[in-house]
């Protein structure tokens, strides 16, 4: 099993290399050059000439490369144009908010897609089916931002149950240790602060976790549908185990494989959500953060915000990866 | 899996006169034109008895004509403001407020109705370019590792694997930061992130078909690698990838709302595009719903079309449901 991860490991270093030579185009790449882009508006003569030289632009390519590894190996990214603040920082303080997201927009989807998957395909080609099927190609359709917009109409305009905005009430003076603002309430024990802080994160939390829904619904119903007729199932049931003990540890577990494949995929994709949820929420973690990126030309912090996702999703892919062999013995064999 | 298309005929073996041999341009979908009991007609006739099929198609057709003849539908231009002079601050003039604004205004004085029909040209435009950018593309990648296999095979694939390691808004949101706003960056950034999904397919579906009977017998006849892999292994690799075309024209429909949602698309604030009309209608959300529920709406049910219809042909290519 160590060697397995060790493998992979390994051969996330030539993507990851690979990577930031594209990302090191990239920024070479960027409307006016790199030294205009890193000053945006302050870019007068004098002041590229002093970012050539102190980035060296004006040395050969691979020396740049080299150094500009370098940086990136010792963490630095440069500073955003629009904070002053290190890029590091700025995703260390905005990415708790991403995760409390996800984590909300995952359960959910898992929490409902699994079950919904699995009485699918017990009831197929009945009303329980078509059901699940026509809400899962909804889920797909309906843009994420859109969808928001209904949540946020519905549930935060016409029905005041949630707010509309945000991650906590500015008129809550809540203690932060973590930034994870559930967890802080938590910790601290200022309840009211950790619920309003989970009530802000229930709307975009439903609107990101929908699409993830509709594919786990998906996934569940066709692999459980591949196992049901196993012939291990039919020995279970014809040894009498009972029907929980069959659903638990003999379908279920089995058709697991692909649906784990697939929330890992969705991760990827959930970040890509991320970025027009926390959008129409104004919720303030890297989502957000890199949408205004975009408008101010803040190049530092989109080149050191692609190579964290990136790096964030290729080791929930290890992880994914880990978890085949936690629920497939097989797979730890080989 | 539905990958593997076998051949239906003993006559797939022999290259008659009648075959032609692929061009450069092989991305065209090569096997309707093929007489006989071909997949494709096979698929087509179980594609006209499923109601999901006739009902995207139906979808997809009325989408079709709308962009088509925007001109003689849409009472004013995508761009025009004629109701600018009904628009004050706290109201923003509904559905049936005006016999002229069919389905009302937006906030710069637009009618809602005829930037909606505009939209479903934009929506066209964007999609279908960019979903060719990335079919031609992808198919180019997926040939020429499937085909020469080795190491052209590993630098290709690891190529996709970069592509594939930044999630594909990201992706995009990164080709547009270096393009520029605007419509051609929007295309080419949704055509770069889908790349490698049509790439991966194309390769896998020629490695399955590698081993096939009529590729033993192709290459027993003598025929060059050349032959073999443009006028046997290309055509019957294709079907997956075209179902993949298919649906990949909704999520082109999706992302190119999404990246305009988030103002990539460039040009007036009041150019009429589905995405771009969700944009601004976030600050109004409150007192004109129907600004962000309308173009929502026509980008889902346009999503809906070549997704049911990408669907139903996946699952008539599919031998098992023969």
């Amino acid at each position: 099993m160590l060697r397995v991860i060790g493998k992979r490991i390994a051969l996330l270093v030539p993507t990851l290399l690979g990577l930031s030579i594209l990302l090191f185009v990239w920024v070479r790449n960027l409307p006016g050059g790199p030294a205009t882009a890193l000053l945006g508006d302050k870019a007068t003569p004098e002041a590229v000439a002093r970012i050539n030289e102190a980035y060296g632009f004006d040395r050969p390519i691979i020396v740049q490369y080299l150094q500009y590894m370098g940086k990136l190996l010792s963490g630095d990214f440069g500073v955003s144009l629009q904070t002053g603040r290190t890029v590091t920082e700025e995703f260390a303080t905005r990415f708790p908010a991403t995760v409390e997201l996800t984590v909300v927009a995952l359960v959910f989807a898992i929490g409902v897609g699994i079950p919904l998957g699995y009485w699918a395909a017990r009831h197929v080609r009945k009303w329980q089916d078509h059901f699940s099927v026509v809400l899962s190609l909804l889920g797909i359709v309906i843009p994420v931002f859109f969808l928001a917009f209904i949540l946020k109409w519905v549930f935060a305009i016409q029905l005041p149950w949630f707010p509309t905005d945000g991650r906590q009430n500015p008129r809550i003076n809540a203690t932060h240790i973590t930034d994870f603002y559930v967890l802080d309430g938590l910790l601290t024990r200022e309840w009211d602060a950790a619920w309003d802080a989970f009530m802000h994160l229930v709307l975009p939390g439903l609107a990101l976790g929908t699409i993830p829904l509709a594919i786990i619904v998906r996934i569940t119903r066709a692999s459980v549908l591949e196992v049901v007729n196993a012939d291990y199932v039919r020995t279970a049931r014809a040894k009498g185990l009972t029907e929980k003990l069959i659903r638990n540890r003999f379908i279920l577990r089995n058709a697991m494989l692909p649906v784990t494949t697939t929330i890992g995929l969705q991760l990827g994709l959930m970040i890509s959500g991320a970025v027009l949820t926390e959008t129409v929420f104004a919720f303030s973690g890297i989502g957000r953060f890199l949408r205004d990126a975009i408008f101010t030309l803040d190049y530092p912090v989109l080149q050191g915000f692609v190579i964290f996702i990136a790096i964030f999703y290729a080791l929930i892919n290890l992880l994914v990866d880990i978890s085949y062999g936690l629920i497939d013995p097989r797979v730890r064999v080989q | 899996m539905s990958m593997t298309l076998p051949p239906s005929g003993g006559s797939e073996l022999t290259p008659g006169p009648g075959v032609p041999e692929p061009g450069p341009g092989a991305g065209a979908p090569p096997a309707p034109s093929r007489r006989g009991n071909s997949v494709w007609r096979d698929a087509f006739t179980r594609l006209r008895r499923n109601p999901a099929a006739i009902a995207g198609a139906v979808i997809v057709v009325v989408f079709l004509l709308v962009a088509a003849f925007a001109p003689l539908i849409a009472p004013y231009g995508g761009n025009d403001l004629p109701g600018r002079k009904e628009i004050i601050p706290t109201h923003i003039p509904g559905p049936g407020e005006f016999e002229q604004y069919l389905l009302g205004l937006d906030r710069f004085g637009g009618d809602v109705f005829s930037k909606l029909i505009w939209g479903a040209r934009a929506s066209l435009v964007i999609g279908v370019v960019s979903t060719a950018f990335g079919l031609v593309g992808g198919m180019a990648l997926g040939l020429l590792a499937g085909g020469f296999g080795g190491w052209v095979d590993n630098v290709i694939m690891r190529f996709v694997d970069i592509l594939l390691s930044v999630p594909n808004l990201l992706l995009a949101v990164s080709i547009a930061a270096v393009l520029g706003q605007g419509q051609y960056a929007v295309m080419i950034a949704i055509g770069v992130s889908a790349v490698p999904i049509f790439a991966r397919l194309l390769r896998s579906s020629m490695l399955q078909n590698k081993g096939a009977d009529y590729i033993l017998a192709a290459q027993t006849l003598g025929l060059s690698r050349r032959t073999i892999t443009m006028s046997h292994l290309l055509p019957n690799s294709v079907g997956p990838v075209i179902v993949q075309a298919t649906l990949t024209l909704a999520t082109a429909v999706i992302d190119a709302a999404a990246l305009s949602f988030l103002g990539l698309g460039g040009g007036l604030p009041q150019t009429a595009e589905w995405g771009r009309m969700l944009t601004y209608a976030q600050a109004e959300l409150g007192i004109a719903p129907q600004l962000a529920f309308l173009p929502g709406a026509c980008i889902a049910i346009t999503a809906l079309g070549f997704t049911l219809l990408g669907e139903s042909l996946r699952e008539s290519l599919d031998p098992k449901s023969r």
